[in-house]
């Protein structure tokens, strides 16, 4: 077996998987299931991006999302409602709506893409991250300060909102 | 083998399943999730543009730049997530509820 064959076996599985626990976050009737299947579904993103030669963004998603953003929505639960009742996450009213409208975007999108044809030949440097961290502080520095503002407000608003008043 | 076809359609079903769950979930916490879903839905997509698509003369920065893309993506949804879950703390206090179709200060 070849270099190819492997890559198509993990991407199978990691697929199947995401597919699986994407669905699970909608699906599950406890809201701390959903949470749990979230993690998984990061964490099967982290192996795709390892698969598409980003191993600083397969890092950073390990981190920040399955690190970070996942506390953040455990705490949510935790300090909101039942999180372990089983009617915790129920659908709405227009769930019947919701459905017509994504299936509907899935079609046009499979559609689409169906029909495109991509210029093919890229590949990734061998020292992506270095590259990575040179393009991130050089031409895009002005981006990167402006994220830097922006986590920082997000952090004192998010601090502000959530105080008890 | 493995195409750049193959992660935008498994992108575009993932992107169609978080699209449902935040249109039709009833906890704000599991439309918060959905979004996620989205918004990961899309770094696929980047990323595997940066693999695939060779660099053209047009984009003067490489071939990483939907990788940067990605990273900018993924603070902008970390700084999205912990502002939505203070402000659906804030709800809850006032509220006592969770239920997006309970929030409704704004309906006449």
């Amino acid at each position: 077996m070849n270099a190819d064959s492997y890559v198509a076996i993990a991407f199978w599985i990691l697929a199947i998987g995401m597919v699986l626990a994407a669905y699970a976050v909608v699906a599950l009737p406890r809201i701390i299931h959903s949470a749990l299947a979230l993690v998984l579904f990061f964490f099967q993103i982290a192996g795709l991006y390892v698969l598409l030669r980003a191993e600083f963004i397969a890092a950073v998603q390990v981190i920040i999302y399955v690190g970070a953003v996942t506390v953040l929505f455990l705490f949510a639960i935790m300090l909101t409602n039942r999180s372990y009742a089983p009617d915790s996450n129920p659908a709405n009213r227009q769930w019947i709506a919701a459905g017509v409208v994504s299936l509907g975007l899935l079609g046009t999108l499979l559609a689409t893409l169906g029909r495109q044809t991509w210029p093919t030949g890229g590949q990734v440097p061998a020292n992506a991250t270095v590259l990575l961290g040179q393009l991130m502080l050089g031409p895009f520095i002005l981006p990167f300060e402006i994220a830097a503002i922006l986590l920082l407000v997000a952090m004192v608003g998010a601090i502000v909102i959530a105080r008890e008043s | 083998m493995i195409t750049l076809q193959h992660f935008l359609v498994l992108s575009a079903v993932i992107f169609s399943i978080g699209l449902y769950g935040a249109l039709a979930k009833r906890n704000v916490v599991a439309v918060l999730m959905c979004i996620e879903l989205m918004f990961n839905a899309v770094n696929i997509t980047l990323v595997a543009f940066a693999r695939y698509l060779p660099a053209t003369a047009g984009n003067p920065y490489g071939p990483l730049t939907g990788q940067v893309f990605a990273l900018f993506i993924i603070a902008v949804a970390a700084a999205e997530a912990a502002v939505a879950l203070a402000i659906i703390l804030a709800v809850y206090r006032t509220r006592r509820s969770v239920n997006v179709e309970d929030v409704n200060l704004l309906q006449s």
